[in-house]
């Protein structure tokens, strides 16, 4: 089984198919683990009550989905008022898992 | 002791322009604290990041001086990212594209930026744990 880590930098609600790492996502999860990082605007889907990102679901078929708290706080974000199945985390994690030999992909 | 990775990041962004600038220096940064072999491959504006002629300004607008603006400078944050490499046993080797570098004439780097080629990535890569490139599109 593969780990791979995808980098989401940008907004879905800004930028045309910034939604297909969510669907990259959900098709590798299947037979991989798969991480969803979430950077920079990447953040703005994962704060509660944004419509439709989808995180919950793809949580449920064991996708990691993670915020990079250094954006979410430059963006008056509160950790603790994020997406169901969207933690917190920091970029030491990218690196972790770069180190790892994760199989990574910035978008 | 925690084994020593290499890692490779490739960088496309000029600087003052994009986040995805600030967050590859966060993370070339957090790998250097750790004392890994970093290798940055910068290419098209990336270049820009270590030229030795950036220069800090006032601001006018602001009413501040030079002292007063404390105007952070990308290749201030290149050497001092290379001094934490080396203060924790590590290393960061900054390629800076010869072919990027001489089309914006930013021939002037700090010490220790030296001039490569697309095929340096290649091998660069080749060499690391894991290779991470930061696309501008």
């Amino acid at each position: 089984m593969a780990r791979y880590l995808i980098i989401e930098s940008r907004c879905s609600f800004a930028v045309d198919q910034a939604d297909f790492c969510r669907d990259l996502a959900r098709r590798l999860a299947a037979d991989n683990r798969v991480t969803l990082f979430l950077v920079q605007n990447g953040v703005m889907p994962a704060r509660a009550g944004a419509h439709g990102p989808g995180f919950a679901d793809l949580a449920r078929i064991g996708v990691e989905i993670l915020a990079d708290d250094f954006s979410l706080r430059e963006r008056g974000i509160s950790s603790d008022r994020l997406q169901p199945g969207v933690t917190p985390s920091t970029l030491e994690f990218v690196i972790d898992r770069l180190a790892d030999g994760a199989k990574a992909f910035w978008h | 002791m925690a084994e020593r990775k290499t890692l490779t990041f490739a960088l496309m962004d000029a600087p003052y322009e994009s986040a995805r600038t600030t967050t590859a220096l966060r993370l070339i940064d957090i790998a250097a604290r750790r004392g890994y072999a970093v290798n940055v491959f910068a290419y098209e504006g990336a270049v820009m990041l270590p030229f030795s002629r950036q220069q800090p300004h006032p601001n006018a607008v602001h009413g501040r001086n030079v002292e007063e603006e404390n105007h952070l400078l990308t290749k201030d944050i290149v050497a001092a990212l290379m001094k934490a490499a080396e203060r924790n046993g590590g290393k960061l080797d900054w390629v800076n594209c010869s072919l990027c570098v001489d089309e914006r004439g930013a021939g002037e780097a700090i010490e220790g930026v030296r001039r490569g080629s697309p095929a340096d990535f290649w091998r660069l890569a080749e060499a690391s744990d894991n290779t991470l490139v930061i696309g501008t599109r």
